[in-house]
């Protein structure tokens, strides 16, 4: 009961904007379900962590702590982005630039996006996590070609075309290990053999051979996704064409939620194949990301693409945190996409907020933000604080620990060679936002709206209190971590 | 319709699928690309027919009018309107020749054939070892996807990749589960619709559908 209902909070949502013309009614009803989305979210936390698992739909979805945990992930990013939305939205029809059906659509498109990404955490069949994941390309294209200038219009065409066709591989992989699963004895038959759970049951005896290839398949598929380089080109592209919500909610979680689905393979792969293969794959793709993103941070001029690279980074990090894979590591990793999603959620938004007012994203054209909008720049220069891993913020904490994990398992030449990556993006991003926010102006100091500073200062202060105590997930992250850890 | 017969129609139609991929490198007229993506569609839904018989399978039959509707009827209408309304509607000029991507694509087949040779077993059974068939016609869309400029080339060599696929998960497996392909299919007419709507948008912006003039965003 409890999975549909967070999935049937946004399908309702989305018929409920498509039917009411935008007003900003319905933008105070989506921030309210972008609420029950976090509240179901949390009651799901707290059922799977007392009876394990809990299906719906004969079994085709399913939750795990680690579903639970990220639906949580999903919901308070949304619940950030939604508020943003209303101000993005309104700003937009007062200036004359959208339409009452352009707000719209916008709406409909958001809450059917959300739908997409909860289904696929909570789908426990791989082919429906297949066709959720790909749902949300095609749910995001119009989202993120919603401003309708030609730059949006090119981004929304990479995007689609790239990340359809590298999912196409993933589906690929899908097939091979499901033709690996009806060859394995004792398997079932009909749909229930691509679910993740007869597959964990079955993955002594599939056939190596073609679990490696699917795998193979799987990650480069879903790795488009999660824009690991060299596969990331269209990644910059769309997340700083699209309206600020909407690129806060694709780097904050749509980038996790692709690579939740490489977790869960990881774990059929690690049973059939053993540690070592997936751990190579995702350290080659760690480390690629995370220099492509160093070297391609350092040249930077504009806010999105400098925010859109770091997401880059991050999720270099995650992987090569991944590829530690124990029960601690894994904790580290969904506690690093946690963070970073507020964190980048933040920025976004919070550049949405400097398009808004200050009618650029080009880090040149916008001097001395601190000094002339002190409470907007603070928000920034914090958010940025928080990205780059410093304390008190939740980033800190899961990238010490997910470099701990790496030494414990004989990582340690790799982070290194990540610290060295991490220096090169700190150096490059504190110069830009130095750049940003520093500097004289003789302008007198404008105040920033409550209704973006409230938020935005309400999510770093959530990304900091985790950094202190990561008390009231502790046990959900382990929780979730040991679904899929060793 | 005897067993014999229905394997050799499984096989007839699986070469049609990668003789059409084959056809989309050799043609520039953009419409004959669209009758070529046509008729693979159409030897796709024959293939899961053959193999509902051949097999005995109800629910892949089900599949074959599915992907007959969807593959062989309305997504190449869709792109066909599209060209329609293209005055220029030729790959004048792709980034490699045609003779060189006849050669290009004899390579991708065989390459498809040796990956297919590693694993033992597949090639003994009389219908998966069509499976290089499927990915062959992956590899030969991936290779249309980059190196021609027109839009609607670029939605061609997508969709021959998801063909491919689709070809290879009926040999193998006799297709996915109902559900799954259900969800896939109603995925890749979506997709279609976005791509032709985006399609609509730049030839209102351009003029054209040539992507080379998408460049105003990079690094």
């Amino acid at each position: 009961m409890l999975i549909i209902a967070v999935i049937a909070v946004p399908l309702v949502s989305a018929v409920a904007a498509a039917v009411v013309p935008w007003r900003r009614g319905i933008g105070w009803a989506m921030v309210a379900s972008s609420t029950a989305v976090l509240g179901l979210g949390v009651a799901l936390a707290v059922k799977t962590e007392r009876h394990r698992a809990v299906g719906a739909l004969a079994g085709v979805l399913r939750a795990d702590a680690l579903s639970a945990f990220m639906t949580i992930v999903i919901g308070a990013i949304l619940l950030l982005a939604s508020i943003q939305s209303l101000r993005y939205l309104a700003v937009g029809i007062t200036r004359g630039e959208h339409t009452i059906r352009h707000a719209s659509l916008y709406t409909v498109l958001i809450q059917l996006f959300v739908a997409c990404m909860l289904t696929a955490v909570l789908a426990n069949n791989l082919g429906a996590l297949w066709i959720a994941v790909e749902a949300t390309t095609i749910a995001t294209t119009f989202l993120v070609g919603h401003r309708r200038n030609d730059k949006a219009l090119e981004a929304s065409w990479k995007y689609l075309v790239i990340c359809s066709v590298g999912i196409a591989l993933a589906f690929l992989g899908t097939v091979f290990l499901y033709f690996a699963a009806l060859h394995a004895p004792g398997h079932v038959s009909g749909a229930a053999a691509l679910d993740w759970t007869s597959l964990m049951r079955v993955s002594h005896h599939l056939d190596p051979a073609v679990v490696r290839l699917a795998m193979a398949l799987v990650i480069l598929g879903y790795g488009t996704k999660v824009g690991f380089a060299p596969l990331h080109s269209w990644l910059p592209d769309a997340h700083s064409q699209a309206p600020a919500p909407v690129s806060a909610l694709m780097s904050g979680v749509l980038l996790s939620v692709a690579f939740y689905a490489i977790l869960r393979f990881k774990a059929v792969a690690d049973a059939a194949l053993g540690p070592g293969y997936f751990r190579t794959v995702l350290l080659v793709a760690g480390l690629g990301s995370l220099f492509a993103a160093a070297s391609l941070l350092l040249a930077q001029r504009d806010l999105k693409r400098m925010l859109a690279y770091s997401s880059l980074e991050h999720m270099g990090l995650i992987a090569l945190g991944a590829a530690a894979g124990s029960t601690l590591a894994i904790a580290a990793v969904l506690l690093h996409i946690l963070g970073h999603g507020i964190a980048k959620a933040v920025l976004f938004l919070a550049s949405g907020e400097i398009l808004i007012v200050e009618g650029t994203t080009d880090i040149g054209g916008i001097p001395a933000l601190l000094t002339r909008r002190p409470l907007l720049g603070g928000i920034f220069g914090f958010g940025i604080v928080a990205l780059l891993g410093m304390p008190p913020f939740s980033l800190f904490v899961s990238e010490l620990n997910m470099i701990r994990a790496e030494l414990q398992v004989g990582l340690g030449w790799a982070a290194a060679l990540s610290l060295v990556a991490m220096a090169i993006v700190f150096v490059a991003v504190t110069h830009h936002g130095r750049r940003l926010l520093l500097g004289r102006s003789d302008e007198a100091q404008t105040s920033t709206s409550r209704l973006v500073a409230i938020p935005l200062v309400g999510g770093l202060a959530i990304c900091a209190i985790l950094g202190i105590s990561a008390w009231p997930l502790q046990s959900l992250l382990y929780a979730a971590a040991s679904v899929v850890g060793r | 319709m005897t067993l014999g017969f229905s394997l050799d129609l499984v096989e007839l139609a699986s070469g049609i699928v990668l003789a059409t991929a084959v056809l989309t490198l050799w043609r520039k007229d953009l419409r004959a690309l669209i009758s070529a993506l046509r008729i693979q569609g159409i030897a796709l839904a024959a293939v899961a027919a053959a193999l509902a018989f051949y097999i005995g399978d109800a629910g892949i039959g089900f599949v074959a009018v599915v992907v007959f509707a969807v593959k062989g009827l309305v997504i190449p209408s869709l792109l066909a309107r599209v060209v329609r309304t293209d005055p220029g509607s030729r790959e004048a000029d792709p980034l490699i020749n045609v003779p060189a991507s006849l050669v290009v694509a004899s390579g991708l087949i065989v390459l498809s054939f040796l990956v297919a040779g590693q694993f033992t077993g597949l090639l003994s059974d009389p219908v998966t070892r069509l499976a290089p068939l499927g990915l062959a016609t992956v590899l030969i869309g991936f290779f249309l996807l980059v190196t021609r400029r027109k839009a609607i080339s670029q939605i061609v060599g997508l969709l021959l990749v998801d063909n491919g696929v689709a070809l290879v998960a009926f040999v193998l497996t006799a297709g996915v589960p109902l559900l799954v392909e259900l969800g896939v299919s109603l995925d890749v007419l979506l997709a279609v619709v976005v791509l032709q709507v985006l399609v609509a948008a730049m030839r209102v912006r351009f003029g054209h559908l040539d992507l080379d003039q998408l460049r105003e965003l990079h690094d």
